[in-house]
């Protein structure tokens, strides 16, 4: 599961001389400085935002062209050595992990921003350009790209395509799916292809939803069109404190049963509010058990009138305190906390292991209740933050990796929360991807046979299966060692015995 | 597993020993589109029902075979919709049919399409397997999104037994507005509109006329008008209208139905909605901005095809006599390998709809 045993000598000696055969393929088609493979050049590609999940690949490639990237992987394809791809590193579930005999392939130079066509509402850009510089570009044309990643200052595009990265908004404005036109790359063997186009359908099969989420396994994306919409022209902010967890889950479905659909709608505990409030000084109330925000977006008119529903929905639902942002410093501040979250829990804890599933929304309480137990099982806090208008929770369990007995009982605590989530009629990734991280608990969510369909279509793409292996579809074996009870569909094996 | 579900698997089965095409058919409302229908017919019709509604959830569950009208009824009972508005060429058309063609209405352009609000399918495939994809929830990114991939694979990949998909609240307030104006005008005027805050749900335009559906907040709609000017239409005029846009009812496709019945075609061309007027004979209407162009026309097949393929889009043999041209436009050698592939790794035996979506 973590960094591999260190390979044995015969082993090394085997690593070393597949080693040079790939960079002597690889440097003719390459200028000097973007070929690496000396230890110290390579140590800071082992991992992604993934760090407890190591591994030094063979090399790293940093093309500056199309024709580089094609070649590269042709030269690749025809020695069968894996390629994984990589944008920023920003990833949290480890797909950007080098493989131990393959190349990463850097797409990190691939930063420019081809087009923006203000009448047509798309920005043409290529992969390596930073999710937040798309809308920074867009900007004086009164647009922006929707998708906020809270990475979003340093995550790729690209990889965004590679995750279906969501964010604060995607209630609201949709997945990175519903945001993208057109993805062009290339297959595993160095073709060309583009899956969609600047029109609103292509003919065939459509690929696009395949691709946008497929963790680098299907394709090498070097362009994408995304669709540019306008910016809202105003935006307030609501933070409501609730006294009970389950008054603030009843709140959240009471906004969407009422048929508001939030630009943003997002919770956090009562020890996260602490760990936040100590770290930005927003004002938080430290008294309440749980924190909604609640931000309306649109003309003054349509805000106003929204604004006022949600107040009504949220005094209704038992909030002991309601605050509307008065301009937009202080929506700012309202939101720092909840952005910072990451950041506040490093403050209070060594480490901590951040996780990402999604429930239906109404089991949110039940989700809270439910990891409310497993800290006394495990005897590890957790802090939580969610999307709670999507249901994605993000639970950061606090532990110190120095001691390896916290670190496993974290593991253990991490799994338990997907599959309670599973079992809850969710998922086990809301939008950080499966990568290594979450490999195990696929076996739970998927039977057999669905996941010999994924890996069917993988070879669709990738006969040959060298696009970075061994990530996102666990294989029989890890299933059969992995041998947890199979929870599918909310149907337990002997269902009277009392779980959560 | 239920005994109507276990009966197709079963048809499955014995189809893959005998090497029997299959017909997957719901009301057989879209027979018309896409390539020949041929095999012996799979009936969804038998897998029908709402398996579950969570109007608070803002997602419904029905079975393959459910029909349209039913589930659209329940789902306006309390105040939602399919935001992207799915055509009803006939009665009789089913939630699965529906996602199967992947055809959306005039709303399409503002709400997203069927994929969009598309979370999971039970899928029957070409092994007799049933597998879920997705789930009920719109942020999941386990595994790849088969389930998304289904829309408008025209039943190629397998049946659809069961699907969860994303509903909205239907808007408060809805207007209809009309303008005179030349289509290039339109084709600029209605993209400029989207790239302000205005609540613009649909549009059309037909000889010399433009029509707007504002749709959302009451606030919204009022400051919109204001902003756009034209003329009201009546609401119940409107709602006619839309409908016929959306069914195919509208003058322009009766007018086309003569056509097509005298050996015209009436051809959908998908382009990036701000490609000028095209230079082609035969009555053109325009929906989605500008990115679905209806066209009537006796022109040949590869006219329409370059003419789309110039400007970045692609051309549809919707309705026709003679389709002897093919329905859809050829893929790009490495696309067309993929597409390939990938149907034969749902279906290895190739029975599934052959032909009516792939050559």
């Amino acid at each position: 599961m973590n960094a591999p045993v260190t390979p044995n000598a015969v082993a090394a000696a085997e690593r070393a001389a597949r080693q040079q055969q790939v960079v002597a393929a690889l440097a003719p088609l390459l200028p000097d400085h973007a070929l690496l493979w000396h230890n110290e050049d390579t140590v800071p590609y082992e991992c992604d935002g993934l760090t407890a999940y190591r591994q030094l690949p063979l090399a790293v490639a940093l093309p500056e062209t199309e024709h580089q990237v094609a070649a590269v992987l042709k030269a690749c394809h025809a020695l069968a050595v894996p390629v994984v791809a990589r944008g920023a590193g920003t990833g949290l579930s480890g797909g950007a992990m080098p493989h131990a005999l393959g190349l990463t392939l850097s797409l990190a130079k691939f930063n420019k921003i081809v087009q923006i066509d203000r009448l047509a509402r798309t920005a043409t850009v290529q992969c390596g350009v930073r999710n937040l510089a798309i809308s920074e570009a867009a900007a004086p044309l009164g647009l922006y790209y929707a998708p906020d990643p809270s990475s979003q200052i340093a995550c790729t595009i690209g990889g965004n395509v590679a995750e279906n990265s969501g964010g604060v908004h995607c209630l609201k404005y949709g997945l990175t799916l519903h945001n993208v036109l057109r993805v062009r790359g290339y297959t595993v063997e160095g073709e060309a292809v583009e899956f969609g186009s600047e029109a609103l359908d292509t003919p065939g099969l459509d690929l696009l939803p395949l691709v946008v989420g497929s963790e680098g396994m299907l394709a090498v994306t070097t362009e994408v069109t995304v669709k540019l919409v306008p910016k809202p022209l105003l935006a307030r902010c609501i933070m409501a404190s609730f006294d009970d967890i389950r008054k603030a889950g009843d709140a959240v479905a009471t906004i969407i049963a009422a048929g508001i659909i939030p630009a943003g709608l997002e919770m956090m505990d009562k020890p996260m509010t602490a760990a936040v409030e100590d770290f930005v000084h927003a004002g938080y109330d430290l008294e309440a058990e749980a924190i909604l925000l609640c931000e309306s977006d649109g003309t003054p008119e349509e805000v106003a009138e929204e604004v006022g529903r949600m107040l009504d929905v949220l005094s209704g639902c038992g909030a002991t305190r309601l605050e509307v942002s008065r301009d937009e410093a202080q929506r700012l501040k309202f939101w720092s906390g909840r952005k910072n979250a990451f950041p506040a829990s490093g403050r209070i804890s060594p480490d901590y292991m951040c996780m990402d599933s999604t429930i239906p929304r109404k089991r949110l309480a039940d989700i809270l209740l439910a990891i409310a137990q497993m800290e006394i099982k495990y005897g590890l806090k957790c802090c939580n933050v969610f999307h709670a208008g999507d249901g994605n929770l993000h639970p950061l369990i606090l532990f110190d990796a120095n001691d390896p007995d916290q670190l496993h009982r974290c593991e253990l605590f991490g799994a338990d929360i997907l599959e309670t989530s599973v079992a809850m009629g969710g998922t086990v990734t809301g939008e950080h991807g499966v990568g290594v991280e979450k490999l195990s608990s696929m076996c739970v969510q998927f039977s057999a046979e669905e996941r010999e369909q994924m890996f069917a279509v993988k070879r669709a793409f990738d006969p040959a299966q060298t696009l970075n292996p061994g990530k996102v579809i666990p294989t029989l074996q890890r299933c059969a060692e992995y041998g947890r009870m199979h929870v599918k569909k909310g149907l337990l094996p002997f269902p009277e015995l009392e779980r959560f | 597993m239920e005994p109507a579900l276990q009966r197709l698997a079963d048809q499955v089965q014995a189809a893959r020993a005998a090497k029997t095409l299959l017909d997957i058919r719901g009301g057989g409302t879209k027979a018309f589109y896409g390539g020949p229908v041929q095999g012996e017919c799979v009936d969804v019709r038998a897998l029908a029902g709402i398996s579950s509604y969570e109007p608070s959830e803002l997602v419904v569950t029905a079975r393959g075979g459910t029909p349209l009208a039913e589930l659209e009824a329940a789902l306006a009972e309390q105040g939602q919709s399919l935001a992207f508005e799915p055509p009803r060429f006939d009665d009789g058309g089913t939630v699965g049919g529906m996602v199967a063609a992947g055809l959306a209405g005039p709303a399409r352009v503002s709400a997203g399409a069927v994929r969009d609000h598309v979370l999971g399918v039970t899928l029957l495939n070409g092994r007799g397997e049933v597998l879920s994809f997705g789930g009920t929830v719109m942020k999941n990114v386990a595994g790849y999104d088969v389930s998304r991939t289904l829309a408008g694979s025209m039943g190629v990949l397998g049946v659809i037994c069961e699907v969860s998909l994303k509903v909205l609240p239907t808007a408060p307030a809805t207007l209809t507005l009309r303008l005179e104006a030349e289509q290039g005008a339109a084709i600029r005027r209605l993209n400029e509109w989207g790239g302000q805050p205005l609540p613009l749900n649909a549009s059309a335009w037909w000889d010399g006329m433009m029509v707007l559906r504002l749709s959302g907040a009451t606030a919204a709609v009022r400051a919109a008008v204001e902003k756009i000017g034209g003329e009201v239409v009546e609401a119940g005029l409107a709602a006619t209208f839309w409908r016929g846009l959306r069914d195919h009812r509208d003058e322009f496709f009766v007018g086309a139905a003569k056509a097509v019945d005298s050996g015209a075609c009436l051809w959908r061309l998908s382009v990036p909605a701000t490609a000028p007027p095209l230079k082609l004979s035969g009555e053109q209407l325009l929906e989605w901005g500008g990115a679905q162009r209806w066209i009537c026309t006796a022109a040949p097949a590869s006219l329409l095809r370059e003419t789309a393929a110039a400007i970045g889009g692609h051309a549809v043999l919707f309705r026709g006599r003679d389709k002897s041209a093919g329905s859809f436009a050829p893929l790009q050698p490495a696309l067309a390998r993929i597409q390939r592939e990938l149907q034969r790794s749902f279906d290895p035996d190739g029975l599934f709809n052959p032909g009516r979506l792939l050559c």
